[in-house]
């Protein structure tokens, strides 16, 4: 029995130990946003964050990943409330046939979770284990400035309130 | 060429009774036997005119547009979406045409059980076949609902409105769309012409409407073929011959059959492949299978450190595809001549191909990322000796895919698979290394040009030769599918064919558009295809297009002209000079100050010569010390018609000059005297983040009330010769030899 806590949900899971992350979240959890793209760790389709850090998901082994957290693109917001990654995609247009942007998503997530103010140089810097067929690059680039925008104005806008 | 009528409002409420009562007539004909042959034969009480866009080939309004009693509105459409957006703005083209909102429509693509046979969605086709039926269409829907509100309500169609699913009355009485629907209202043959609203009325079209399908892809909803999980689904694996030639000799599959979660290992011929209850129990079952299986292979691929003289010594068909003035005669004059030459490229989609199948009895149904479900159908009813009836294939997204991938294939693989484990849903998706290895790539081309050059500088004398395989294996026969190609009863890929002009294959744009006086282009078609090839984004647009602008570039410098200048000199068509002089004014091209290391250059073409026309000046960088270049910056202007959707416009180019620079600067298959050995993304680099420009412009040229002019590829040729253009004036040498590597980079600078 291995414990997983994925988008805030705990599980048990009687999976092979060895079974890819990705396959857990895909075909056990039915999470169907991190992709499949090569297996081998060299698109970063299958991204996902492990305890705050980007992972691929398809070498990670389920035993690495149990009692952690882990956060899928769902775990950011949803179709009737996207949070502001999803929103600065959507307002961007960041996609073509989107089949890497789950992907893409969760890398520059978990560069805005440990730097709020990237530069653009460390966003590329952060994007570059994750490939784009499309050629959305730019899209992207500018989705993920702006969703840094959008998180500190949120933020703001929490801290602004009174809290109990 | 569509037949668009752009009237003022007044005439189109006007003419619009006249219409319905053409349409009146069609339509008595039709009901007294309802079928498309009596339709057929209604359409010689108005001799019939060839019908706009893919109306011709499916000529009824309500395999476009269907309107149920309740309001509701389906577009129909034989297309797919690849991530170009057409979902998007096909249901722009319907709602402004049918005065309806956006919301209110819904969009069936391609399914062979419902909706119009479209063939591929290929060649920048999408919006000039299908949005042009549904623009038309729709038009001549809206027409006839405003005509039968008029018959109900006992006034002139010209006193109505139609406005948001509804027809209004200047008394305030309105009638919704479903309200005046009859069953048979819109089942009428389409006529050659509509009552097109005018674009300055447009509040739906050449607007930046948000794509429908993005908010699923960034929530994670399912969205992809791959993401599809009916109940009861297994999982296949295909464990795929080591090469080309190879031969199963024996596979012990006892252990396999054995291993955890197993259901079945299916061998026929060449073809094996394991059914699993789990998707990794399915990849690791895989593993063991290959792992199990002894092949016999054959050395039959050609030299990679000499393909360019590989492909010219193939057996070729040639035919002169252009004849101008007296070619090869002028006498005196400086004469320049090049050879361009282009590896084998992937098409790398990221998402290796998927498909699933369920057979039941002999019907077997297929989702799949195919490009063309009725030509896929015809292949796997081929495949599995079935008629086509029974089988279907429906579309669901994949992975992009940028032409003929794996997609096809994994179709049929699916299907064969589903036939040996019926009555489940089997679901196949290809590993990385099967996509790259068993993909069929875009073909290895080479161009030789030849020009003489006039006192004035112009040019007298062009000579343009092509050497190319095929740009299309697509199904259609089995022989298309891989699993067709190894299975026991085996049916071989058919014979190639060249694609025919005015499109062309090999020779897709090798007829340049600037004007000669004396001019020569041979098409010398190659039949042999040492490695599988088929469709790749523009065909052999991209190699002669990247030929031609190099050239023309070499041209200008030796005669001392500004290579937009140059280009100007011979360009007489007036969009593709005001395409040109955008692209250079928004580049600031004349004001270009070149640094060290740095360069300019400039690339144009009319895709096809037929479809969308595109300017692309770019500046490229190159690293010292290993050679290798970046983009640094390009500009573009694009005029495709009518614009539809100016962010999604844009966003395909964007897309199309940053993939074309891949392919320019890093791209090459590679393989060894038996085996591809580019089999992932590390023996197969693509651009990255780090090579990413600092910015991409792109400036839409807007034509109101003209056809609508394909776009998704036409920047694939004009980015080549922008860059490779850049590159030669950052180094002050040319490469002709794609990619434009870094150590190809930095032997030319030594």
């Amino acid at each position: 029995m291995i414990k997983l806590t994925v988008n805030g949900h705990e599980h048990e899971l009687e999976t092979e130990p060895d079974t890819p992350l990705l396959y857990v979240l895909r075909d056990e959890l039915a999470l169907s946003g991190a992709k499949f793209g090569c297996g081998l760790g060299q698109c970063g389709a299958c991204t996902v964050m492990l305890d705050g850090k980007a992972v691929f998901s398809c070498l990670t082994p389920l035993l690495l990943a149990a009692g952690k957290n882990v956060t899928t693109v769902e775990g950011l917001g949803t179709l009737e409330a996207p949070g502001p990654l999803q929103r600065a995609f959507i307002e961007e247009q960041a996609a073509q046939c989107g089949y890497c942007i789950a992907g893409m998503m969760m890398r520059a997530q978990a560069l805005l979770v440990k730097n709020s103010s990237p530069t653009d140089a460390e966003i590329r810097a952060a994007m570059e284990p994750n490939l784009c067929r499309c050629g959305t690059h730019m899209r992207i680039l500018r989705a993920i400035k702006r969703a840094a925008a959008l998180i500190k104005t949120a933020d703001a806008g929490a801290a602004g309130r009174a809290r109990p | 060429m569509m037949n668009s009528v752009i009237l003022s409002r007044r005439r189109v409420l006007a003419g619009a009774g006249a219409l319905v009562v053409s349409f009146g007539a069609a339509h008595a004909i039709g009901q007294e036997g309802n079928t498309a042959q009596d339709m057929q034969s209604g359409a010689r009480v108005s001799p019939p005119a060839p019908l706009p866009g893919s109306l011709k080939d499916a000529p009824l309004l309500d395999s476009w547009i269907r309107i149920d009693g309740d309001g509701g509105i389906t577009v129909f459409t034989g297309k797919v979406e690849l991530g170009q957006g057409i979902k998007t703005s096909l249901l722009q083209v319907a709602a402004e045409q049918l005065s309806v909102p956006l919301q209110a429509l819904k969009l069936q693509t391609a399914d062979t059980a419902l909706t119009p046979n479209e063939g591929f969605t290929a060649g920048s086709h999408s919006m000039q076949d299908s949005g042009t039926a549904i623009m038309h269409a729709a038009a001549q829907s809206r027409i006839i609902l405003v005509g039968e509100a008029g018959r109900r309500l006992g006034l002139p169609p010209d006193q109505l409105e139609a406005k948001d699913g509804f027809v209004q009355a200047p008394d305030g009485r309105k009638l919704s769309y479903g309200e005046l629907v009859s069953e048979q209202i819109l089942h009428v043959r389409a006529q050659p012409s509509s009552p097109l609203k005018h674009p300055n009325s447009f509040s739906v079209m050449n607007t930046p409407v948000r794509r429908a399908d993005i908010p699923a892809m960034v929530t994670g909803a399912p969205a992809y073929v791959q993401d599809m999980r009916p109940p009861g689904m297994v999982h296949a694996r295909v464990v795929r011959p080591p090469s080309y030639e190879a031969q199963l000799v024996s596979v012990d599959s006892e252990a396999v059959e054995n291993a955890p979660g197993v259901l079945k290992v299916v061998r026929d011929g060449n073809f094996l492949a394991v059914i699993a209850v789990s998707e990794y129990q399915a990849v690791k079952a895989m593993r063991l299978l290959a792992a199990a299986a002894r092949w016999d292979e054959k050395s039959a691929l050609p030299r990679l450190s000499d393909l360019p003289n590989a492909i010219l010594s193939l057996p070729s068909q040639d035919s002169e595809i252009l004849r101008q003035g007296q070619p090869e005669s002028s006498s005196g004059g400086r004469k320049l001549e090049a050879k361009y030459t282009k590896p084998y490229h992937s098409h790398g989609s990221i998402g290796p191909s998927c498909a699933i199948a369920e057979a039941s009895g002999d019907q077997v149904t297929v989702w799949t990322h195919t490009q063309g479900v009725f030509p896929d159908r015809d292949a796997i009813a081929g495949m599995l000796h079935l008629p086509k009836e029974n089988v279907r294939c429906i579309h669901a997204e994949g992975s992009g895919c940028y032409g003929h991938n794996g997609a096809d294939d994994a179709a049929g693989d699916a299907a064969l698979i589903a036939r040996a484990y019926p009555n489940v849903p089997v679901r196949v998706q290809w590993m990385r290394e099967q996509e790259h290895a068993w993909e069929p790539y875009g073909p290895a081309m080479v161009t030789h040009l030849a020009a003489s050059l006039g006192d004035d500088g112009s040019i007298r004398d062009w000579q343009h030769e092509v050497w190319s395989n095929t740009h299309s294996m697509r199904p259609g026969g089995a022989g298309a599918l891989l699993a067709a190609q190894h299975m026991a009863d085996r049916v071989p890929a058919p014979p190639p064919k060249p694609l025919p002009l005015p499109e062309g294959g090999g020779d897709r744009n090798a007829i340049p558009l600037y004007k000669f006086p004396n001019a020569r282009v041979v098409h010398h078609f190659l039949p042999a295809m040492p490695l599988r090839v088929s469709a790749l984004r523009a065909l052999g647009a991209y190699m002669n297009v990247f030929s031609i602008e190099s050239f023309m570039d070499e041209l200008a410098e030796a005669v001392g002209t500004d290579s937009v200048e140059f280009r100007l000199k011979h360009l007489e068509d007036q969009r593709a000079r005001d395409t040109v002089a955008k692209a250079a004014e928004k580049f600031n091209w004349s004001a270009f100050q070149k640094r060290a290391g740095r360069g300019r250059g400039f690339g144009f073409a009319r895709y096809k010569n037929l479809a969308a026309y595109c300017a692309i000046a770019a500046e490229v960088e190159v690293d010292r010390d290993s050679g290798r270049a970046k983009l640094v910056r390009a500009v573009a202007a694009v005029d495709s018609g009518q614009i539809v959707n100016p962010d999604g416009l844009v966003n395909q180019v964007e897309g199309a000059i940053l993939q074309s620079t891949s392919w320019t600067l890093y791209e090459s298959v590679s393989f060894d005297d038996t085996r591809i050995t580019s089999i992932d993304w590390a023996t197969y680099p693509i651009m990255r983040f780090a090579q990413v420009p600092e910015s991409i412009e792109v400036h839409l040229i807007n034509r109101p009330g003209q056809p609508f002019l394909g776009a998704g590829e036409t920047a694939q040729g004009p980015a080549a010769g922008a860059v490779a253009n850049a590159v030669a004036h950052a180094i002050g040498k040319r490469i002709r030899d794609l990619p434009l590597s870094g150590e190809r980079i930095r032997q030319a600078s030594m």
